[in-house]
């Protein structure tokens, strides 16, 4: 079931307008890619804005986020800007990560955003921690951990799973099940299917939501993160489907396109349209001027990227070791 | 310099006492792991601080390594200065991950952002006949690893003193205990306090040759330094102390007045730190060298059981010596 609150013009208008941010500039990011921009893995959340966007709205601004190498719409969604993201991946000293990182390691302390993992399951004790950290000091925030269904799969998972019930540390754990460990089946690596059902186990509240719906994502995140500033980490399963391969160089195969086809019909972006256009709360106007700003934020940040400087060859080897507060 | 009291301590209490100090003098600074709190330590280091600290400052884990070594990191990045302690370096197999993809990774990657004042603490070596799974030294490979501070508290002084400045590092430090010195007992000034945690330290001079040790392989070195003594051969004994970054400079400069190099190392010997130790004295020292640089390392087989075979696979003092004689004779 999706919201409870009627949807509002204003509040629907923001998350399409952040739906659109994401794909479009990932839709760019694999023009930038063929033309050899970019380098390196990339995987692209195209399907799954819902989920980053539903979730990142129940966020307070001092909260924290941890993902996965899958990020680049979780980092624009929480206000890293798309400038120094694209620059990340054009490996430019104006990155996020001063080149150092690439698509799977945007940072920013900024906003807060803790990577950008790409050790599937790596990104969750450094949850708890982050968790751990505010509640020893006694700050109300909440940890945002983002990870994949592959992940469950992973010892680092149940470890933290436990951990986190146990300390009762205030992070909310997100699940984008999409389905498939890069390109394993589900129903093929997993003996329970059910994934709520294993962190429900250690005795966290977890449900099932459906991820390509984008208020229903909204709805629940503000639900659970609720619970989780009341002392109880929780757990979702964000239902969801990518639309593209698993990265750039996967030629996927292990899915039939009529499964493809089908998720299409569930695409995040076209479902919350709809569901404003039916109550009447948009227009067609209001749809071109958002893909109008989306076109000229995404031009900014690849002129950004474009103009951006290398980092000189000298100084490969700062920042092994900390060299204090970077400007 | 005024004249402290000299009280007698165990390695075990010297370490105690620097992590209650520590406790005492930052709110930030927390103990976690398997068995810290209600047993006091698997090898009685924290004994005693649950009681005066309470359990959220003495935290006991769940056997969840990887969990936990990556919660510090976590809780480091968030502004605590934690102290995780993992049973023995077998055991931080299992936080691996944690430790190389995290904690000693973000800084860099994530181009200079984020600090990770993370101290972890963990039991190391081999000589009590607990076998494969509890013997090992593997300061070798985790001293592969940019990022990383790596030290070997080998006597009470560096027990007492180096947690101090690990927990001021920015970056991630681990201590390795050498499992035989927990019942070292010595005297130490009442007041003693923080050492540095850069350089290595002439533990002996001598003219005639250079022995090279950390950690467990401390005494070795120095009964061997005694049995040389005897036999008119003076030996230097460098302790290395600091793992990563290494102290090239204390050896070389030992070099140039010994001429030859004995390398004591309780790792294995094929791509060991004494290895490293051997390749950076002869990139900086070759023509200083009077002989090749010698190394008495560990057999090349799984920690065995049995007490004479265990002896066997360990570096002994009479093989240091038997290399120092035959070294110093054939100079």
């Amino acid at each position: 079931m999706s919201a409870e609150q009627p949807l509002e013009r204003d509040h629907g208008l923001h998350l399409l307008s952040q739906m659109l941010r994401v794909r479009r500039f990932e839709e760019k990011c694999v023009e930038l890619y063929s033309a050899a921009k970019i380098r390196g893995f990339m995987h692209l959340y195209i399907g799954e804005e819902a989920v980053a966007v539903g979730a990142i709205e129940a966020l307070e601004p001092d909260d924290a986020v941890v993902a996965t190498y899958r990020e680049h719409g979780h980092a624009l969604v929480r206000g890293v800007s798309a400038g120094a993201i694209m620059a990340e991946m054009y490996g430019k000293l104006e990155g996020c990560s001063r080149g150092r990182g690439g698509s799977m390691h945007l940072f920013d302390a900024a906003t807060r955003f803790y990577g950008g993992n790409a050790i599937v399951g790596g990104g969750l004790p450094l949850a708890l921690g982050l968790a751990l950290a505010d509640k020893l000091q006694g700050r109300e925030r909440v940890t945002a951990c983002f990870f994949g269904d592959g992940a469950v799969a992973e010892g680092e998972f149940h470890e933290s799973m436990n951990l986190a019930a146990l300390w009762r540390l205030p992070v909310l754990f997100c699940c984008e099940n999409n389905l498939y460990a890069m390109g394993t089946a589900i129903e093929r690596y997993e003996s329970e299917t059910e994934l709520a059902l294993k962190a429900a186990s250690y005795e966290m509240p977890a449900w099932s939501v459906d991820g390509m719906d984008v208020i229903a994502v909204e709805d629940a995140a503000r639900r659970a993160t609720a619970e989780v500033r009341g002392g109880m980490p929780c757990f979702l399963e964000l239902r969801t489907y990518r639309f593209r391969a698993h990265s750039m160089y996967d030629p996927d195969l292990y899915r039939s396109k009529e499964e493809i086809e089908h998720y299409k019909q569930h695409d995040p972006i076209p479902g919350l349209t709809g569901r404003l256009e039916a109550a009447g709360l948009v227009t067609a106007e209001d749809i071109e001027e958002i893909e109008r700003s989306v076109a000229e934020e995404i031009e900014v940040a690849i002129a950004f990227a474009e103009a951006g400087t290398l980092e000189p060859v000298e100084d490969l080897e700062r920042f092994v070791y900390w060299e204090g507060t970077t400007a | 310099m005024s004249a402290s009291a000299m009280v007698t301590v165990s390695y075990r209490e010297a370490m105690r006492a620097a992590i209650r100090e520590a406790l005492l003098g930052d709110e930030r600074v927390f103990l976690m792991g398997e068995d810290v709190g209600a047993y006091g330590g698997c090898f009685g280091v924290s004994k005693g601080l649950l009681e005066e600290f309470g359990p959220e400052r003495i935290r006991d884990t769940p056997l969840s390594e990887s969990a936990f070594v990556g919660a510090g990191i976590g809780a480091a990045m968030g502004g605590m200065r934690p102290i995780v302690e993992v049973m023995t370096v077998n055991f931080c197999l299992l936080a691996l991950d944690q430790i190389m993809n995290n904690a000693a990774t973000i800084t860099h990657m994530s181009g200079g952002q984020f600090a990770i004042p993370l101290v972890i603490r963990m039991t190391t070596g081999a000589g009590r006949q607990v076998a494969a799974q509890h013997s090992h030294s593997l300061e070798g490979w985790l001293a592969h690893i940019p990022g990383l501070r790596l030290l070997a508290p080998a006597t009470l002084a560096d027990a007492r003193g180096m947690l101090a400045l690990s927990l001021e590092d920015p970056n991630p430090v681990l201590i390795f205990e050498h499992g035989s010195l927990y019942n070292m007992e010595g005297e130490l000034p009442a007041d003693a306090g923080a050492v540095d945690i850069e350089r290595a330290a002439v533990r002996r001079t001598g003219e005639h040759v250079t022995l090279i040790a950390y950690g467990g392989t401390l005494s070795t070195a120095m009964q061997a330094a005694d049995e040389l003594a005897g036999a008119g051969i003076e030996a230097e004994v460098i302790d290395l102390r600091v793992l990563r970054p290494l102290d090239d400079s204390t050896v070389i400069e030992s070099l140039a007045r010994t001429h030859r190099a004995v390398i004591i190392d309780e790792g294995w010997r094929s791509g060991s730190l004494a290895a490293e130790v051997s390749a950076r004295i002869m990139e900086q020292a070759f023509y200083e060298l009077d002989a090749p640089v010698a190394r008495v390392c560990s057999a090349e087989v799984p920690m065995p059981y049995a007490q004479h075979l265990e002896q066997a696979a360990l570096p002994q003092a009479s093989t240091v010596v038997a290399e120092a004689r035959r070294m110093v004779g054939g100079g």
